[in-house]
């Protein structure tokens, strides 16, 4: 199928004439093969990096395969090649949908798009392995490459925002409002954390226009945003989408969603200072960036509400429906992550779990639990539309997924809790005589069994994407795994007939 | 009283033009008359893809 083919049949519906819209899906089905390959390969590296943080011994040696080297290609791979694949899929398959339009710059421009992409992603990461770094958290690719970036973000933005404007459907739905937000957002972070000035024109290495201070207020204003832009407002894109697609129900208030996009995009840009307590940023800029943290509590459990309240008088499809159950618990840990947050924006609870692993636990209920379920949600609803298939290969797979995957969460975070605040305890913790009580390393000898437990969580992760990966190469193919269905009966229609 | 001096006052009242910018948001969402437009809009997603496989 070649792409931008309006078909001119039109249908005669009950009292309207829909005109056909033939949409264009094949670069969609190369961003959702990219989004799979990248989630295992960034999946992998994680667990890696996990495991050399258990055994040392695994850092083999080598610059290239030290944890350093190795953790943004884990950040990069997860964040920007996984969930990045995720949203240029997801965004361009629904703003053609709710538009009633096909790709503005058609499928031409969007392969375009999906090749530069994932050669940036590959030139990013092999820099990082081979030491070329800004240093600056999710922003390290250097100078010439965030050029490159920057041409390939502006034609996405001209795809979807060109596609909004020729829509054919007067309103603009929700979704697109949000994954607007995160183009125009993700745009200008970008280019502010950015503006660097490279030592020789024939070099990698460059150096912020901006020091000190206020170069650290710009990289946590970009990387607070990223979370809040990135991986929030984007993957709330596909949550309006998604959501109500799979349940077959609206959204249960759009005046709701209305509210919760406006106050998310007032609210979130301010509460990037609150990475930064305790530091030599001025103190009011700290607290104004806890009190924005603390207020976006309400706009995100606002969403939350939303997407949850969605299966309101359906809810027995979370029994029958395992990638329904993907989307809905990734609200519940999207709603559990945006409580934690904030709490632990308040500077005294910052002054303890600063630093320690607590945020890394905290990182990962939102990123394993929402960001990755939503994702893998959304991509087992794909499939079996763009590869035009009438169902999955097996939705007991997706179930043995979702539980793997589950298990592998809760080990994950709830290690670093235990791991994080003991780490945060011992270093404050003074003897009798007003002398630290531990030794760092002795913080660090403490913490081994966590980070054990931590790398088993990963692992089990992993493998539950991999199941995931045999399920959609069988969906892909065509098959469809013999296996006893899900029962759409009602509990006791089901009981009478055994 | 000059140009930059009129936008530097009404720089210092920002919290109050966010404020009224919010409220008019929330009495857009929740005016009864955008009922209408806002039930079908939430049906978007659910209207039939328009492409047959």
């Amino acid at each position: 199928m070649t792409s931008a083919t309006l078909t001119s049949g039109a249908t005669l519906g009950s009292q309207r004439v829909s005109e056909d819209v033939r949409y264009n899906e094949d670069a969609i089905r190369l961003f959702v093969i990219a989004a799979t390959f990248w989630g295992v390969v960034g999946f992998l590296a994680g667990t890696f990096i996990a495991l050399q943080l258990a055994f040392p011994a695994l850092n083999l040696g080598f610059e290239w395969t030290s944890f350093g080297r190795l953790r943004p290609v884990h950040t990069s791979a997860v964040i920007f090649a996984f969930g990045g694949n995720v949203l240029f899929a997801t965004s361009l398959y629904s703003v053609q949908r709710t538009s009633r339009q096909f790709l503005f710059g058609g499928e031409g421009l969007a392969k375009f798009i999906f090749w530069n992409y994932n050669v940036f992603i590959v030139l990013a990461a092999l820099s990082y392995v081979l030491g070329y770094t800004q240093g600056k958290e999710y922003a390290e690719p250097e100078w010439i490459l965030d050029l490159y970036l920057t041409v390939i973000w502006v034609l996405y933005a001209v795809q979807f925002v060109g596609t909004v404007m020729t829509r054919r459907e007067s309103h603009i739905y929700v979704a697109n409002w949000f994954f607007l937000a995160f183009i125009l957002t993700v745009a200008v972070l970008h280019i502010g954390n950015n503006v660097n000035v490279p030592v020789s024109i024939t070099g990698m290495k460059s150096y912020p226009f901006v020091s000190g201070v206020q170069s650290a207020m710009v990289q946590w204003w970009y990387g607070h945003n990223a979370v809040g832009f990135f991986l929030t407002a984007g993957f709330l894109g596909i949550m309006y989408y998604f959501v109500p697609k799979r349940a077959e129900r609206p959204v249960y208030s759009y005046r709701l969603s209305i509210v919760h996009f406006w106050t998310l995009i007032f609210l979130y840009i301010w509460a990037g200072p609150h990475h930064l307590h305790y530091t030599s940023l001025p103190d009011w800029a700290q607290t104004l960036g806890m009190t924005f943290s603390v207020m976006l509590w309400m706009p995100s459990w606002g969403g939350m509400i939303n997407g949850i309240m969605t299966l309101s008088g359906a809810w027995d499809k979370l029994r029958t429906d395992p990638v329904l159950r993907f989307l809905v618990t990734s609200v519940a840990f999207y709603g559990m992550s945006t409580f934690e947050g904030p709490l632990m924006s308040v500077k005294p609870v910052n002054a303890l779990s600063h630093y320690t692993d607590w945020t890394i636990g905290h990182v990962h209920s939102g990123a394993l639990g929402w960001v990755a379920f939503i994702s893998f949600g959304a991509i087992y609803f794909l499939v079996p539309v763009l590869w035009k298939r009438s169902q999955l290969y097996s939705l007991r797979l997706v179930s043995y997924h979702f539980w793997t995957a589950t298990i592998g969460i809760v080990l994950y975070i709830t290690a670093m809790w235990v791991s994080g605040i003991m780490q945060g305890l011992m270093w404050r913790a003074y003897d009798g005589l007003g002398f630290l009580q531990y030794s760092f390393v002795e913080t660090v000898a403490a913490m081994h069994p966590f980070y054990v437990i931590r790398a088993m969580g990963g692992v089990l992760f992993l493998a539950g994407s991999l199941i995931m990966v045999y399920n959609l190469w069988r969906t892909a193919k065509g098959d469809v795994r013999i296996e006893k269905p899900y029962a759409s009966t009602p509990h006791k229609a089901a009981v009478g007939a055994a | 009283m000059d140009l930059d001096s009129i936008t530097v006052m009404l720089r210092s009242f920002w919290t109050v033009w966010l404020m009224v910018l919010l409220t008019g948001i929330l009495v857009y969402a929740m005016w009864p008359g955008n009922r209408r437009t806002f039930d079908d809009a939430s049906r978007i997603p659910l209207k039939d893809d328009g492409q047959e496989f």
